[in-house]
């Protein structure tokens, strides 16, 4: 089945995210396809690789990186989201004039017709947050 | 689009306190352009968001409830509040704000936008979707 997984909760504030993350390797394992991820809300937090939990805790952002890597996952985080909330990749830096950017590797940051799309192109939409 | 889904986006929370609400609606805005049969549903706290005579002064955030009306003019013409929902917060239709649309079949009448639903409607609204959004 073809799947797309939205994201709407921040990483270790809420389990939504790493839920989502367990569910994605789960589909992945049982031969599922992902079309994509979209992080949307504070989902679009779980997209910075300046994270830096403790190190016996589960590294959330870098954890998507790597799946997405070994999987040719398609991660995607909403601009309008990732603008209110400081989720910066080097066009965002340089259209908006920051000093810096954050994205982590294997996400990207686009549009909210991505999700849409994602909604027509997938057999299901699987929405992760309260 | 030769592929049309039938697209539900589900509002749950009261809008302000949060900002599901507000983003919900710029799914809603952005969705508008892809030509897919949408509706919305305003369930639990979400009726709040339909109320009329919102006024965020005294929070010093935007007020955006002025967004729902532009919904018509997008092709936005399904909102669904379940009465349940309603009944349990002390509103009536009258509580919320008129919300119209265009009908293009109807020689462009005005009409209402609002239907309230009992909750075994709204299931089935659920049930008929191809794409839920869960807000």
């Amino acid at each position: 089945m073809k799947l797309s997984i939205q994201v709407n909760e921040g990483p270790y504030n809420h389990e939504a995210s790493v839920s989502a993350l367990n569910y994605t390797k789960a589909a992945l394992e049982a031969g599922h396809e992902i079309f994509r991820v979209f992080f949307y809300h504070d989902g679009v937090n779980n997209g910075t690789r300046y994270t830096t939990p403790p190190q016996d805790d589960i590294n959330i952002a870098n954890t998507w990186s790597e799946l997405a890597e070994k999987h040719g996952l398609d991660l995607v985080v909403c601009v309008a989201a990732a603008q209110r909330r400081g989720i910066v990749d080097e066009g965002e830096q340089q259209r908006n004039g920051k000093d810096g950017n954050n994205i982590a590797a294997g996400f990207r940051i686009s549009g909210l017709g991505q999700l849409i799309e994602a909604g027509i192109q997938s057999d299901r939409l699987v929405v992760f947050g309260d | 689009m030769s592929d049309i889904k039938k697209f539900m986006y589900v509002n749950r929370k009261a809008p302000y306190g949060t900002i599901y609400a507000w983003e919900s609606l710029e799914v809603v805005l952005i969705g508008a352009a892809f030509e897919q049969d949408v509706s919305l549903a305003f369930v639990d706290d979400g009726v709040y968001q339909l109320c009329k005579g919102q006024d965020t002064t005294g929070l010093g955030i935007k007020n955006f409830s002025a967004t729902y009306r532009a919904l018509g003019d997008y092709d936005v013409s399904k909102l669904y509040v379940e009465k349940e929902s309603l009944e349990a917060r002390g509103l009536t239709l009258d509580d919320l704000m008129p919300l119209t649309y265009e009908d293009a079949d109807d020689d462009y009448a005005e009409k209402d936008s609002i239907r309230v639903v009992s909750s075994q409607e709204m299931a089935e609204l659920f049930e008929q979707s191809d794409v839920l959004f869960n807000f």
